[in-house]
């Protein structure tokens, strides 16, 4: 925002009205912002494909130019050449707006990012719940497109796309509540510089996995990608898109699992903080983009290496585990916090390293609590799953044999 | 003066933010060849003629998982006011966080408990 106050001073000297040259610069910084996330995306075609290459033990796209790199123009221009066929009946104008909304929805985000300590879009005070909010307009776009279509898939698609959606962003919502509980302020640019004295990933492991899980479903990626399955429902949501429309969704989602990758950093371990990054602010955004890609990999990782959920175990996943664990998370941590100031155990220098340690050991006794006792209960209901299991195999059994 | 300047950004924004991938559709628009037929635009189900009407039912349990979602949207939104103000406050702002939390968490139970989180 400083950047932009100063272009907006610098074309006011030059004689430009005050209004109109706060415009100018606003409407550049949003354009810069906007942009970057977007070329960004172009390389992470290429990532994505030769990870999964790799890890699918093969090699990738290495024909167009040097290791491949070159593919996503060539990717670009193939689908810049398709037709632009839309299906009879299908409702126009929500059909076309359904693709720049979905990339939309993404790049709202990125308006709050701290990409260092002075470069930002915007320091919101609010950055915390705006993220929450405008990344559900990716839902809406998913029903525009589902509904538009005009095809009973798609909008089945859609239909579950949606269940999916919304379930999945009450333990996001619910993980996002904790950085914000420990440093005070919904501000993403606060948040991070919160972290300094410590990473909110060791005081509050569950909250990341919980985020991490949570972003994973809201993006559609495996273990979570029964929309985008392309053996089932026929590619889902998106069946009549065709051309530059269908990249868009595919670039809308390879830039919102990126995005969470940023998010994931900014949240939790610290943004754009790192060694000598008061000297070199511009070292800021090499560390965030770093922490975000290790993120974004180990994303990939999963997304490559897990088998399907199906519907109904998506939602028994959410609603009756991730739920419940992340109001138990923010219970336990909400009560240790207030015990951690009776007992006086609060950093009074939040920048102190040394003296978050105590705080930090506290809060992740009591994640482990959390963890142990999710887990321990849904190991108790597995035995009983299983014991009511074998006790209809034994019933099946004695059956046959007297009937025999 | 600067927060209105805050929200002019993020005003400018929500008009850039369709219009940036909406440049790439309409280049598509004018690179790509134009020439539909009835075949090429008939709804897509698997190489076969449609069966039966498009607008399929809605089922009902898209519709309680919204309920439930929207119960537990709008105890976010109060819950974050809370967290932000979490660390200034005394031990009484955990038991209310606690009460409210407890009182939307057992809407969860109940439905949970009715079954009315079963199937899909």
């Amino acid at each position: 925002m400083d950047c932009i106050n100063q272009l907006a001073q610098c074309l006011n000297q030059g004689g430009m009205d005050a209004g109109l040259a706060q415009f100018i610069s606003i409407f550049l910084g949003v354009v810069l912002v906007a942009t970057f996330p977007l070329l960004v995306t172009i390389l992470l075609i290429w990532v994505e494909r030769k990870f999964a290459a790799r890890i699918q033990d093969r090699i990738g796209p290495n024909r167009v130019g040097p290791f491949g790199l070159l593919q996503p123009i060539a990717d670009v221009v193939k689908l810049l050449g398709k037709e632009n066929i839309t299906p009879t009946g299908a409702d126009k104008p929500i059909y076309n707006l359904a693709p720049p909304f979905m990339v939309a929805a993404v790049l709202l985000v990125w308006a709050v990012m701290p990409l260092t300590p002075y470069h930002f879009g915007v320091d919101l005070e609010i950055g915390a719940l705006y993220v929450i909010t405008v990344a559900s307009i990716g839902t809406l776009a998913v029903m525009m497109a589902g509904w538009a279509s005009n095809n009973k898939y798609a909008l089945l698609g859609a239909f579950r796309v949606v269940a999916q959606l919304i379930s999945y962003e009450v333990p996001l919502a619910m993980a996002v509540l904790i950085p914000v509980m420990l440093a005070g302020s919904m501000s993403l640019q606060g948040i991070v510089k919160a972290q300094y004295g410590m990473w909110f990933v060791f005081a509050a492991p569950i909250s990341a996995i919980l985020f991490f899980i949570s972003s994973q479903a809201e993006t559609g990626r495996a273990p979570f990608d029964l929309l985008e399955a392309e053996s089932e429902l026929v590619a889902g949501f998106n069946i009549e898109y065709s051309g530059m429309k269908f990249a868009m969704f595919f670039a809308g989602e390879f830039m919102h699992v990126f995005t969470n990758g940023v998010l994931m950093a900014v949240f939790f371990t610290g943004g754009w903080i790192g060694p000598f990054v008061e000297q070199l602010p511009w070292l800021g955004l090499i560390y965030l983009l770093g922490k975000a890609s290790i993120w974004y990999t180990i994303s990939l990782w999963v997304r490559n290496s897990v088998p399907r959920l199906r519907i109904d175990q998506m939602m028994d996943f959410n609603w009756k585990f991730l739920v419940p664990m992340s109001i138990l998370n923010v219970l336990v941590i909400a009560f240790l916090l207030q015990v951690i100031k009776q007992v006086g155990l609060t950093p009074i220098d939040p920048g102190n390293f040394i003296q978050n340690l105590p705080q930090t050991v506290v809060l992740l006794l009591g994640n482990v609590f959390v963890g142990y006792v999710m887990l321990s209960w849904v190991r108790s209901k597995g035995r009983q799953a299983r014991a009511a299991d074998e006790a209809k195999k034994m019933t099946a059994a004695t059956v046959h044999a007297v009937g025999d | 003066m600067n927060v209105l300047n805050e929200w002019a950004f993020i005003g400018v924004f929500f008009l850039i933010a369709p219009l940036l991938p909406a440049l790439p559709i309409i280049l598509g628009g004018v690179f790509a060849p134009h020439k539909p037929n009835a075949i090429k635009t008939a709804t897509y189900e698997c190489g076969v003629e449609t069966v039966g009407d498009t607008w399929v039912q809605f089922k009902v349990q898209y519709y309680i998982y919204g309920l439930i979602f929207l119960v537990f949207d709008v105890e976010m939104v109060f819950l974050f006011p809370w967290a932000l103000a979490y660390k200034q406050l005394d031990f009484f702002a955990f038991g209310a966080g606690l009460l409210f939390i407890f009182l939307l968490t057992d809407a969860l139970f109940y439905a949970w408990g009715k079954n009315a989180l079963a199937w899909e």
